[in-house]
């Protein structure tokens, strides 16, 4: 089940297999991720695409360990940089995130402390990882600022976050991701919040970033579009599983996911004036009552029988994965 | 590719019969709105002893001229901060203007009273971008919906609930719904309820702002095609307020950009899409996402949308152009018309020559609001 098998083993940041992140509420089980095996490589950008709830913010916690007392990860294999997520104590995992691997939230609120200056926060991050002067964790805290493309970052530093602007804000959380030089960034849905201008600003940013320190990174959004020019590879999520995964350039123009085509198509465009907008049917299945088999079933126009046995995520061509009885491109 | 297309076309070709169509059936005219910026206790006192009067006003909307047709799809697209939602709240009467007037079926709504306000207000309706927000969590959907339309005696209290179901089937719900509250509902079903609460009272215009901004790609097409479906059964006008251009160019026929409080391009959606000669329009494009199979270069404008409380002098977009000019530091464009139906504000169309008519001379003060009114009569 890997979603990519021809990576050279040395060459691997991220090797996850089998990832299940179950929640135990009072209403039973709740599977929000469900046998999710990723494979990344070094300076390698996946696009991890889904709507809400299928479980794709789940995953970036569960890379993180930032799930909740109430859920419960486990997985076949977890390794990060020659690191096993899965055996290291609390006290490793904390000293792993924030150094080499670093998380953005969409709500730039939740990395930054209002009660504090930019600079103590920055200051501290730098200076939590490693034995650095004060003076030296600032110039670096300005080297980082200003490689976000923030104008005048000693300035920045001096004020609180709520002087400054959602964009701002944004890009000083995606500065702390980048403090201590991650191999992994895992950006949630980063640039929701924002307007398309800024937007534009950002992803410009993360994509030098990325080509010029050779940061891997895993891009969470539901916006199909935003990430096909971003990333190498894709990764759709249905209702805590992959469906289906391939290099960018396959998936964009070879879906074999009948999930996958109907996202495509229900993008509206200017292609798609006056017609209706091709629309996928129903609505994402709750979690907590899965039906057994496909659980796309309900929604697919190419359902049959067949489709109440689970169908596994099989290899379709070079690099490509999907799980589907009947795949294959639009008819 | 299968799916629900149940809707006869329409669309594309309506954009260059609008004109034709029909009358402005609601009219901005110099619309402006001010908020009075907050000031605290020691800022006061600091601005008697200085002298100084009040602070200046936030001028969120800054002066619009612009005609809805019958009929038509209308979009207003703009970044947070630029007046847009400011200027749908105007529309519908939520908040009255600072200066300039509303004319609905080419009466000033300000001076209405009595049964024709009451007409008015409830012909012009207005979907939230918040399903979980704007819906009462107290309240049954039968009451959410039926509420209204009894209380402005559309109809009578027997016959609530068939009227209700009615309308539920309409917009794609299960009528045994009607008792349920809206926590019980996901997103998607929440601005179903959104929209067959604003259809209950018969509207000719619905104003949606970022009516879809909130739901998942496969909701958001659901609609969509809801949207237009009901359109064409129930004879509406959209004022479509949007920043996301994708949606904008599937759904309006004509697309009004704004940019600090202003409006900066007019023109029917195909035109923008293949001949914005507005900067801004250029750059919005640029950033528009699209399904692509190679790698994007990302090129975006620089900067940040200036605060409306202490706009640039001259043209406002000025510090973010990448086209600046020393004539755009000081005077402000104004809004004309470029080619039919196609009006843009900048100083670039001087530049390039494109249809400088005898006229339009360039207006100092930086709040015109005389140019332009009529934008689609004159095509």
């Amino acid at each position: 089940m890997d979603t990519r098998n021809d990576a050279p083993d040395g060459d691997l940041l991220l090797d996850i297999q089998d990832l299940k992140t179950w929640f135990y509420t009072r209403e039973g089980v709740v599977k929000a991720v469900d046998g999710v095996s990723l494979r990344l490589r070094r300076g390698e950008i996946l696009g991890l695409v889904g709507e809400s709830g299928s479980g794709k913010s789940v995953t970036g916690f569960s890379i993180m360990g930032l799930v909740g007392e109430r859920g419960k990860v486990r997985a076949g294999r977890m390794m990060f940089d020659g690191h096993d997520l899965l055996k290291i104590s609390a006290e490793q995992m904390r000293r792993l995130r924030g150094d080499r691997l670093a998380m953005i939230f969409q709500d730039p609120m939740m990395t930054l402390n209002p009660t504090l200056r930019i600079d103590t926060q920055m200051i501290e991050a730098v200076r939590a990882h490693g034995k650095v002067s004060r003076r030296a964790a600032r110039e670096r805290s300005l080297d980082v600022l200003r490689m976000v493309g923030i104008p005048a970052p000693e300035a920045r530093l001096k004020v609180y976050p709520h002087h400054l602007s959602g964009g701002m804000r944004q890009r000083i959380a995606i500065a702390i991701a980048l403090l201590n030089a991650p191999r992994l960034i895992i950006a949630d849905e980063p640039t929701t919040a924002l307007d398309v201008t800024i937007q534009g600003q950002i992803l410009y940013e993360v994509q030098k970033l990325c080509r010029e320190m050779g940061t891997a990174l895993i891009w969470i959004t539901h916006d199909l579009a935003l990430v096909s020019g971003l990333a190498d590879r894709m990764a759709v999520m249905y209702a805590g599983r992959i469906v289906e995964s391939a290099p960018t350039d396959i998936l964009v123009e070879h879906p074999h996911h009948p999930y996958t085509h109907g996202l495509m198509a229900s993008i509206p465009s200017l292609g798609t004036r006056g017609q209706p907008l091709f629309q996928i049917p129903g609505s994402t299945p709750s979690l907590l009552h899965l039906p057994a088999g496909c659980a796309f079933r309900s929604r697919c126009y190419r359902a049959d029988a067949q489709c109440g046995h689970e169908p596994e995520l099989r290899r379709t061509g070079p690099g490509h994965m999907a799980s589907c009885w009947h795949g294959g491109e639009p008819s | 590719m299968s799916g629900d297309r149940t809707m006869a076309a329409s669309g594309p070709a309506q954009g260059a019969t609008v004109s034709a169509r029909g009358t402005p059936i609601l009219r901005m005219e110099g619309l402006r709105r001010d908020y009075a910026q907050p000031s605290d206790f020691i800022d006061r006192i600091g601005r008697r002893l200085r002298g100084r009067g009040e602070p200046p006003p936030l001028r969120a909307v800054a002066g619009v001229d612009l005609d809805v047709m019958h009929g038509e799809v209308l979009a207003v697209v703009g970044e947070s901060g630029c007046g847009k939602t400011t200027l749908g709240r105007m529309l519908t009467g939520i908040i009255p203007p600072t200066a300039g007037r509303v004319l609905y079926r080419g009466r000033d709504v300000t001076h209405l009273r009595g049964a024709d306000r009451r007409a008015y207000e409830l012909a012009v309706q207005m979907i939230f971008q918040d399903p979980f927000s704007s819906l009462n969590p107290r309240m049954r959907v039968r009451d959410i919906i039926g509420e209204a339309p009894v209380v402005h005696g559309l109809v009578g209290r027997a016959e609530r609930d068939d009227y209700v179901c009615g309308l539920l089937r309409k917009v794609g719900l299960d009528p045994d719904y009607r008792e349920r509250y809206p926590h019980q509902f996901s997103g998607g079903q929440r601005q179903r309820i959104g929209v067959a609460r604003a259809l209950a009272l018969k509207p000719d215009i619905i104003v949606c702002d970022e009516a879809v901004a909130a739901l998942d790609v496969s909701i958001q097409a659901q609609v969509l095609n809801l949207f237009m479906s009901l359109r064409r059964d129930f004879d509406l006008t959209y004022v479509f307020i949007s920043h996301n251009l994708g949606v904008v160019s599937h759904i309006s026929d004509r697309v009004a950009i704004m940019y600090l409080g202003r409006v900066v391009e007019l023109a029917p959606t195909e035109r923008v899409f293949s001949a914005a000669t507005h900067p801004y329009t250029q750059a919005l494009l640029k950033e528009l996402p699209v399904l692509s199979a190679g790698k994007r270069r990302f090129d975006p404008i620089v900067g940040e949308l200036p605060s409306p409380a202490d706009p640039p002098a001259g043209c406002t977009f000025h510090p973010r152009c990448p086209r600046v000019m020393a004539r755009c530091r000081v005077e402000a464009p104004v809004l004309r018309q470029v080619a039919g139906g196609h009006f843009s504000a900048c100083h670039l169309n001087d530049e390039t020559g494109a249809a400088r008519g005898p006229g339009t001379e360039v207006a100092v003060t930086a709040h015109s609001t005389e140019p332009v009114q009529n934008a689609t009569e004159t095509s």
